[in-house]
């Protein structure tokens, strides 16, 4: 199998083939690539019953603190400023956008791993150890912004059991930061591989599969940032 | 073909052996990528601090449609559903489909969303 079809899911039909052990398969496509659009497929639902529920709720505590609007008493026994955070989280959304730039560029370097880097600039962008880096360095910062944003959440009265809002929005901010965390772990075991004997083409599969988690983890929070934060 | 890997990021891929319709795109592809998808998102948080704009009909529609530009720009070059095999495409939209329309199925139950049919006078 060529490091090309590796990277991109695909068999070549030969005889000689031995694609990691593995006979080749019916479609010509890596088993491996077509579970994880699977699994995308599936997290799509998922995060689509999630998202429901948190609007479905919109508007509907009886208590506050709220997303949007200010709490006054009598609902609140204190008035409660409005609790999102609209810079902290554009700030987030910022830089979880750029570790999908990041990763994207650490699997264009695995796969470029044998070419010659004749200048800087290309040494820079052919080096995946520091994109991936980037990307989970990227991808613990975003984790780090949700961090503080519950703990100031807490700090201000809204936990798992306030209201409405606070259960589906921890719900669903929380499974979403689950994931940016599994997926910051498998970008550090990517890591470990590349310091331990290097990535290059014929692992490019892996990253790539890594790659589209990350990129749909990606997708999501623009999906979240959008109608849970933005849409009043 | 050459072997400028700035220019020419997947250049040892065997096309005809893979059944890819077209080359993946190149690294100043995924710059630009960056860029616009900053943009907009500048844009997207521009808007929510214009009160005007906040309070007129186009607000959530605007930010529905720039968080949807962002999401298949997103999926069409990071995800490279653009140029990889249709197998992908299928599973990924179908799951996706069926999860918008249970998404607005819902809200239509339960009134977050209403057409004029049957509605009260």
């Amino acid at each position: 199998m060529t490091h090309a079809s590796a990277a991109h899911g695909t068999h070549a039909h030969s005889a000689h083939d031995d694609t990691h052990g593995h006979p080749p398969t019916s479609t010509g496509l890596d088993n491996k690539k077509i579970a994880i659009w699977a699994f995308i497929g599936s997290e799509c639902m998922l995060f689509a019953s999630l998202i429901s529920t948190y609007l479905i709720y919109k508007r509907r505590s009886v208590v506050g603190p709220y997303p949007h609007d200010a709490c006054l008493p009598p609902l609140c026994s204190t008035p409660l400023p409005a609790i999102l955070d609209i810079p902290i989280t554009s700030a987030s959304t910022f830089v979880l956008l750029m570790s999908s730039l990041a990763m994207v560029l650490a699997l264009a370097a695995v796969e470029m791993k044998d070419q010659p880097k004749r200048t800087t600039g290309e040494r820079i962008l052919g080096s995946s150890k520091l994109w991936l880096w980037m990307t989970a360095l990227l991808g613990a910062t975003f984790l780090g912004f949700q961090a503080y944003e519950f703990t100031s959440f807490v700090h201000e009265g809204l936990t798992l059991r306030t209201n409405l809002f606070g259960s589906s929005f921890f719900t669903l901010t929380g499974f979403h930061g689950a994931h940016v965390t599994v997926g910051v772990l498998w970008l550090l075991s990517l890591l470990a591989i590349d310091y331990r004997r290097g990535l290059g083409p014929k692992d490019a599969i892996n990253v790539d599969l890594a790659a589209l988690y990350w990129h749909f983890v990606d997708v999501v929070w623009i999906v979240i940032f959008t109608l849970v934060y933005l849409i009043k | 073909m050459t072997h400028d890997p700035v220019h020419q990021p997947h250049s040892t891929v065997d096309h005809a052996a893979m059944g890819i319709a077209k080359e993946h795109p190149t690294w100043s592809t995924y710059w630009k990528v960056a860029v616009i998808l900053t943009l907009i998102t500048a844009i997207e948080v521009w808007i929510y601090y214009i009160p005007s704009f906040v309070a007129s009909r186009l607000f959530v529609p605007s930010l529905l449609i720039m968080s949807a530009v962002k999401f298949v720009t997103v999926v069409l070059f990071y995800m490279h559903l653009r140029y990889d095999h249709k197998l992908f495409r299928a599973l990924f939209m179908g799951p996706l489909i069926i999860a918008a329309v249970t998404m607005l199925g819902l809200m239509f139950l339960f009134g977050k969303l209403s057409i004029g049919v049957g509605a009260p006078n």
